[in-house]
């Protein structure tokens, strides 16, 4: 049975990343920040459950949607939001922005400007940690967009034949930015396409937080008993448009309101509730918490500096 | 190519230094094992490398030595294998990997160039990507269009990697020894009729530092830059040219990336005179960047336009006639430098 201490621990993340999302889509409606922006609401319990089931050692590879990523897997918000707003103080000194955030001291490889480009870098991961001889899994979150692109198809066969520790973590959003996974694929059922290259795959209701969680924990066992990788497509829907200047319109309201009844955010508070048997005075103080570190992040970024052109020219001087 | 004493460039090893004959192969081959030896953090892997020991037997006996969990063969899949080695790479290891052509390193152009390439910056400058990815390319033997290319241009263009373009076994192996341990994304161009060429190569341990050309011939009267298989090419023109007395100065920048332009600079502000050879086509190559610096820098000391002596803007076609008449020859060379010397 799940405790109320490890409930809360996920509603916290599932909180922080929509409280991470909406504030920061102020910000950038503020001006403050600027670029490319892909929020990842509505997705928030596959990271956060996935992340949930990784140990200390394990690494995660991230998409251009990696806000959720980073914070599931413990970046500071701080950092992130000054990234995001181009400071020195950000996770990329400001030189990577929203796309670009990669922490390797919490084992988080990288977000990605490129759909699809950060699938064949997990595998390289988790093909050093066999080579080392370490137990150590790689989740590599990517998009049913990217489950298109050629790099799937032969990561997946280069981890199969391999026997490497990956998860592959399908989110299935249901949109390639704005087309649709029905005009994309014959069959939308995306994981089955792992059976061809003999790899344990299954689909999970992605916005369940537990249940993510439980196919996660399963899948990090099947990769230390030498059985993987194993390919979890992880069915959610994004709250919005591909990013914050898209609003979505393609769309379909009744669509969009099924998946809402579905937040993840009511799931896991729900669980927190009855499983966990929290007090709604409880839910608000991790909330009240939450948004205090929230402000506090929003604070050090506007207050931290750029980098300097001359150590940005030292930086890259020998490139 | 053989150097005759006095004419013999920087790349003359110390007195105290024996010395082998060996195959450019060969002394890849010394360079991977060596490494490989030291440090059990370097792995290679490519197409047909293992049991095979490559196309051009770069990889011979490795497996034996090293295990099949340090010497991989991989599915033909150039674009996964490259990004795992990204990945490898950027978690501790120093993988090295084999792409069979050049050709083929266009499947990979994501991981090279929006990977490789730009993690170390994307990261704030934290990350590093110590890869190397050994390919080969260039024109010969009438392998035709999609297996002859001469592509360094593209990686020249990219900030982030490191460019090698070896052409002697002595370069090759210091050169490749010098490429595992950097821990910058390095690509290392072979080509393909370098392989059975044969050179003094030291017995003792040896390493060349980017960016430091070397005057494979010394001379006083014009300067002929060129790379890899060019530069036998060059040689040879500068024998022929001897005869003429003409006496042409070679210089190979050894590594395009980073280049050495000071000595570029010096030895044309000596001969007054200057001849950029490249296999690859004129438009948008090397040669035509090495030609604006030197004109940028030492403009005032030319005598002469600097000649570019390029491949023809064309895939390389499969007629060997025609093969040859794509790229540079001999006599090309032999005619540009008399041009710049109003000797034509």
């Amino acid at each position: 049975m799940y405790t109320k201490a490890f409930l809360a621990d996920l509603y916290r993340t599932v909180y922080t990343i929509r409280l991470f999302e909406t504030e920061c889509i102020k910000l950038y409606r503020q001006g403050f920040i600027r670029g490319y922006f892909h929020p990842y609401l509505g997705e928030e319990a596959v990271a956060t459950g996935v992340c949930a089931a990784l140990r200390e050692n394990d690494y995660i590879v991230s998409t251009h949607r990696g806000h959720g990523h980073c914070i599931a897997r413990g970046a500071q918000i701080d950092r992130m939001v000054a990234e995001l707003l181009g400071k020195k103080t950000g996770y990329c000194k400001g030189l990577g922005g929203s796309m670009h955030i990669a922490d390797v001291a919490t084992g988080n490889l990288g977000a990605n400007g490129i759909v699809g480009g950060g699938i064949p870098i997990g595998v390289g991961a988790a093909l050093g940690a066999k080579l080392r001889g370490e137990d150590r899994v790689v989740a590599i979150f990517f998009s049913d967009g990217a489950a298109n692109n050629g790099v799937f198809a032969e990561s997946l066969n280069l981890a199969a034949v391999w026997n490497l520790p990956v998860i592959f973590v399908l989110e299935n959003n249901h949109y390639a930015v704005s087309t649709r996974i029905e005009d994309s694929s014959r069959n939308p059922d995306l994981y089955k396409r792992g059976r061809g290259y003999d790899v344990k795959s299954s689909s999970v209701d992605g916005n369940d937080v537990l249940k993510v969680y439980e196919k996660a924990v399963e899948a990090v066992t099947i990769c230390q008993q030498k059985k993987g990788p194993v390919l979890i497509e992880a069915k959610t829907f994004r709250h919005g448009g591909h990013h914050v200047n898209d609003p979505g319109s393609y769309m379909p309201e009744d669509r969009l309101l099924y998946f809402k009844k579905k937040d993840p955010l009511k799931i896991n508070r729900k669980y927190l509730t009855e499983i966990g048997q929290a007090t709604p005075a409880e839910i608000e103080e991790i909330e009240a918490n939450v948004s205090r570190q929230m402000e506090q992040a929003i604070e050090f970024a506007k207050n931290s500096k750029e980098i300097e052109i001359t150590e940005f020219v030292d930086l890259v001087r020998g490139y | 190519m053989e150097m005759t004493e006095t004419k013999r460039g920087a790349s003359e090893f110390t007195d105290s230094s024996e010395s082998r004959t060996l195959m450019f192969r060969d002394a890849l081959n010394e360079a991977l094992r060596e490494e490989m030896q030291r440090d059990a953090t370097i792995f290679i892997m490519g197409e047909g490398i293992a049991e095979r020991g490559g196309s051009y037997k770069v990889t011979a006996g490795l497996l034996k030595e090293f295990g099949p969990k340090r010497v991989i063969d991989t599915p033909i899949a150039e674009a996964s294998f490259t990004g795992a080695g990204v990945g490898a790479a950027i978690t501790g290891m120093r993988p090295i990997v084999e792409i069979l052509f050049i050709d083929f390193t266009l499947l990979t152009l994501d991981q090279v160039v929006n990977q490789a390439a730009k993690y170390n910056f994307m990261t704030g400058g934290v990350g590093q990507v110590p890869l190397v990815i050994r390919t080969q390319g260039g024109v010969g033997n009438g392998l035709a269009a999609q297996h002859s290319q001469s592509l360094e241009a593209l990686f020249y263009h990219v900030p982030g990697l490191k460019l090698v373009m070896p052409s002697t076994p002595y370069d090759a192996k210091g050169l490749l020894k010098t490429a595992i341990r950097s821990d910058s994304p390095v690509i290392f161009i072979e080509h393909k009729l370098l392989y059975m060429t044969k050179g003094a190569v030291p017995t003792d341990d040896y390493f060349i530092e980017f960016g430091q050309a070397d005057i494979k011939r010394r001379g006083s009267d014009v300067t002929l830059i060129a790379w890899s298989n060019m530069i036998p090419r060059a040689l040879a023109a500068a024998e022929k040219l001897a005869e003429e007395n003409i006496d042409a100065e070679v210089l190979d920048p050894r590594t395009l990336v980073p280049l050495d332009t000071d000595s570029i600079v010096e030895s044309v502000r000596k001969t007054e005179h200057a001849v950029i050879v490249q296999e690859a086509i004129r438009r948008g190559g090397v040669a035509s960047d090495i030609s604006s610096i030197i004109q940028s820098r030492v403009f005032d000391y030319l005598n002469a336009p600097i000649e570019i002596v390029a491949g023809m803007n064309t895939p390389i076609p499969f007629n060997l006639t025609l093969e040859s008449a794509t790229v540079p020859q001999e006599a090309d060379i032999i005619q540009a430098v008399k041009r710049v010397l109003y000797k034509a």
